[in-house]
């Protein structure tokens, strides 16, 4: 069976291209139109899909959108009728979209594809399995369970918020849902857009600032009460009740009645660019803190009605690697799979696995100990031809390795001095991190770079933390943990041993002051928590990755480096060698490689393009 | 006549009829919008509509 998946329309749209039950590629539309979030018709992933599979639309036996319209229409139309009058402004605003577009989706559908070459006329299926359905199966058929429980949370699909599924060969069964307007993923997101960051995007800014909040302070303890005594009813099972008094978002343009939430928690929403000051911080941890018990009462729940051993996670919610790594620590399962692209983005991949496997009734192929998500490694790559092309055209100067040691040596070298590294090689990543094949690389224990690159590269918040890459043997050298992590979605502290001594007064001290003390012998990826969000490297998912952290290892002693994805902010992560040199001409970064290539800032021609990326990319 | 015959199936499947006049009128002012060229960009933040 040859099955492509679409997720579109919404946010982050992606293609996902499944042959004979193997996923052949998935990627993102962001990454090829260069706009965050791209919620366009996917035409640019779907040409690469079929392009990298050597198939033509026609060639295909099914197409499969990731949601359902009418059952999404049905939604929003009893929501308005509940809520009625309330809501009247949003619902003429809501209206044209559906009425003009999203209803005809079919329509739709056809007349994209037919610009890549689809005949409308031919026999080629079209489905639209369940939004939270299109979750699960993305989680359930690449993991390398037989049978798990599978829990899906997000911000809403059709009617469903949350899922809890049994997965069971090639089947799926829905054991339990929790409807909107009551949702996980919507209550995450009032936070963050009470605390100033942008809803659909911000949620992961949240998560990074919870921690400069002071655990068990009575600040924080008051937020957590207000939370579950005014805001929601947070039941045994997991399931939520959000009170409507204080959300706008079922019959309003905003997340949250603002002036309720003032004086719930007493002061003022944050804009944008205001000062972060420790009421924000607290009020982030407390949102944290009951996401978190409300996901491990899901995960109870999810245990007591399948009766699995292993769990499989999708949903934007599954991206808060805190929470996971929290939920992983309770034991309730044996072993535990992410889908790494586990927001929108995966839903495409999803629902051609569920074609695949629930509508064609394929079989499924089981790699016991190990997913079939080849390490999310499932977009473009680029040849030696086209980078030089490329070089030709901005008149780059670059040093070519032949053999990859010399290479990953001489990067070594220039991360041990300090210097940024800009790391291009093989397929880019299918999911919102970069693993190490479109990243920027830095030495971890550099008590500078997390400034450094927060500031000159990044050009983002100075309180956002750093992730590390380590090998995957020498994870328990460094962190509370021996397991894998290949996609970075899980947390958890350092080891007692690699801490440093910090003063009495840490957790009251503010967010800036916090930055300023070493927390670890690797101080640019130690949170204030003594976090951080591993990335395992796997040489058999990504040999030259592993191979540069054991040449990095070779010369200091340290299997890890610093990986954050290679954009700057608001900008979707590169994609071509175009895009990765433009980024690294107009950014301070110092070196960047591209495959066997090496391109030293200093030999480059001046940048004479006038685009800059402030002007180029709303900042998110 | 497609996304009619879809939307008789999703009604008979689902048991609401009652969203069918609903549907109807809104399909007729929707023919209003496209015959005014009016905008149909999408008013909101998150995946709600």
């Amino acid at each position: 069976m040859k099955i492509l998946g679409i997720s579109a329309f919404y946010h982050d749209s992606a293609a996902a291209l499944v042959v004979d039950g193997n996923i052949l590629a998935a990627a993102q539309e962001e990454r090829f139109t260069r706009k965050k979030h791209d919620a366009t018709f996917p035409s640019h992933a779907i040409a690469y899909c079929l392009q990298y599979g050597g198939y033509s639309l026609n060639e295909l036996d099914a197409i499969v959108f990731y949601d359902k319209p009418l059952l999404k229409f049905e939604r929003i139309l009893e929501s308005y009728y509940a809520f009625a009058p309330k809501g009247l402004r949003s619902f003429l605003l809501s209206m044209p979209v559906w009425i003009k577009e999203k209803l005809f989706l079919k329509r739709i559908l056809r007349v994209e594809l037919g610009k890549l070459g689809y005949d409308s006329k031919s026999d080629i299926k079209v489905l639209f399995p369940e939004h939270h359905l299109s979750h699960a199966a993305s989680a359930f058929y690449p993991s390398p369970f037989a049978k798990a429980a599978v829990l899906t949370v997000d911000g809403v699909g059709e009617w469903a918020t949350a899922s809890i599924c049994l997965g069971e060969g090639e089947g799926l069964t829905v054991l339990k849902e929790l409807h909107y307007p009551h949702s996980l993923g919507l209550l995450y997101s009032a936070f963050t857009y009470f605390l100033g960051f942008k809803v659909n995007s911000g949620e992961y800014k949240l998560m990074g600032l919870a921690p400069y909040g002071q655990p068990d302070s009575e600040e924080v303890k008051r937020f957590e009460e207000i939370i579950l005594t005014e805001l929601i009813d947070l039941k045994p099972d997991g399931s939520l009740w959000l009170n409507q008094k204080y959300f706008d978002y079922a019959t309003g343009l905003k997340m949250v009645n603002e002036a309720r939430w003032e004086g719930l928690f007493g002061f003022k929403l944050r804009r944008p660019e205001d000062p972060l000051e420790r009421q924000h911080c607290n009020l982030g941890l407390a949102i944290q803190q009951v996401t978190e018990e409300a996901v491990i009462r899901m995960s109870k729940e999810a245990q007591r009605l399948s009766g699995a051993e292993n769990l499989c996670l999708a949903g934007g919610v599954a991206l808060n690697c805190v929470s996971n790594g929290k939920l992983q620590k309770t034991g309730i399962f044996n072993q535990i799979f992410i889908q790494p692209a586990a927001g929108d983005a995966g839903g495409a991949l999803g629902a051609a696995l569920a074609a695949e496997h629930i509508y064609f009734s394929q079989p499924r192929k089981i790699k016991p100990g190990r997913d079939s998500m080849q390490g999310a490694y499932l977009g473009p790559c680029f040849s030696d031809l086209e980078v030089k092309l490329m070089s030709k055209k901005y008149k780059a100067v670059f040093q070519y390795f032949s053999h990859l040691p010399e290479l990953t040596a001489s990067v070594a070298q220039l991360l041990a001095r300090g210097q940024v590294i800009g790391w291009v090689q093989g397929r880019m990543e299918f999911g919102p991190r970069a693993l190490g094949c479109r990243s920027i690389l830095g030495d971890p224990r550099n008590t500078e770079m997390q400034k450094k690159l927060n500031l000159k590269i990044k050009y983002r918040e100075s309180f956002r933390p750093f992730a590390p890459s380590v090998l995957a043997e020498d994870v328990g050298l460094f962190f509370e943990y021996e397991g894998d992590s290949p996609y970075m979605l899980l947390v958890h502290p350092f080891k007692e041993n690699r801490r440093m001594a910090l003063p009495a007064n840490y957790t009251d001290l503010d967010l800036r002051e916090k930055l300023y003390y070493q927390r670890s012998d690797l101080p640019s990826i130690t949170h204030v928590d003594f976090s951080a969000r591993i990335q395992t490297v796997h040489q058999e998912t990504n040999p030259r990755y592993y191979e540069l952290l054991q040449a990095f290892k070779e010369l200091t002693g340290y299997g890890v480096l610093v990986n954050t994805s290679f954009n700057v902010r608001g900008e979707p992560i590169v994609c071509s060698p175009e895009d990765a040199y433009r980024c690294f001409m107009r950014t301070e970064m110092d070196y960047l490689v591209i495959g066997d290539f090496l391109f030293d800032k200093r030999d480059q021609p001046q940048w004479k393009e006038k685009d800059h990326w402030q002007q180029e990319f709303v900042l998110d | 006549m497609e996304f009619l015959k879809d939307l008789f199936e999703f009604m008979k499947e689902r048991k609401k009829w009652w969203l069918a006049p609903v549907i109807l009128v809104l399909l007729l002012l929707g023919v209003l919008i496209v015959i005014g060229g009016g905008s149909a960009v999408a008013p909101f933040i998150y995946t709600l509509f």
